[in-house]
């Protein structure tokens, strides 16, 4: 079920108080998060995120058009290599 | 046959029906076209007046989003999941479903026919 949009968009308060922060000197740096459930909202654009996988940090670059999305859809958590391909032979 | 709206032509059926053949109509919509349009539902296709038809056709034309332009925009929503890396795109680009169905069984209507190793029907 989509969240009620009488909350609001969930954003991680201190991830976004970085940004802010960033967005007032001026400086672009790699912010390492695990706020992977936070909502991208549009300052984000341009910043270079290390979001956490559960293993390492995986920079990701903010576009626009990942406004509105949560900051963990662009950075998987799994990793599947595929099957051997056995069944390929004749 | 009638024509409402580019080449739909539905007839012979009442028009709360006939018009969801056209992609993007379905019943809630239609009947709302036709309380707009302040045509009865039940009126066949083939029986509408002149006057009636063109209220309907205008209604539409600048209501609703249909066919080509429709299908375009859902190809484009889907093309920038793929774009900007999310991961419904990554689900739509191997093909394997979007909204967190289980894909240890079933999931075969995105997936395709079953192709294990040793499978009879290859060649």
């Amino acid at each position: 079920m989509a969240r009620s949009i009488k909350k609001g968009p969930y954003i991680d308060e201190k991830l976004f108080a970085k940004i802010e922060r960033m967005n007032n000197t001026g400086e672009k740096r790699v912010i390492k998060t695990w706020a992977r459930r936070s909502t991208i909202s549009p300052e984000y654009v341009g910043h270079t995120l290390a979001v956490h996988n559960g293993n390492k940090f995986i920079p990701i670059f903010i576009t626009e058009n990942m406004v509105g999305h949560k900051v963990g859809e662009f950075v998987p958590t799994r990793m599947y290599r595929g099957h051997t391909s056995r069944g390929k032979k004749r | 046959m009638a024509r409402i709206v580019g080449v739909d032509i539905p007839d012979k059926k009442h028009i709360e029906i006939a018009l969801t053949y056209i992609f993007g109509i379905g019943r809630t919509s239609a009947q709302k076209i036709l309380t707009k349009a302040r045509v009865p539902f039940n009126t066949k296709t083939r029986d509408l007046t002149e006057d009636q038809t063109v209220k309907i056709r205008e209604i539409i034309e600048n209501e609703y989003k249909i066919e080509g332009s429709l299908r375009s925009e859902t190809t484009q929503n889907i093309k920038r999941l793929m774009d900007i890396g999310a991961y419904r795109g990554l689900r739509h680009r191997h093909g394997l479903p979007v909204h967190g169905q289980r894909t240890h069984t079933n999931a075969r209507t995105r997936k395709g026919p079953r192709h294990r190793p040793g499978s009879k029907r290859r060649k």
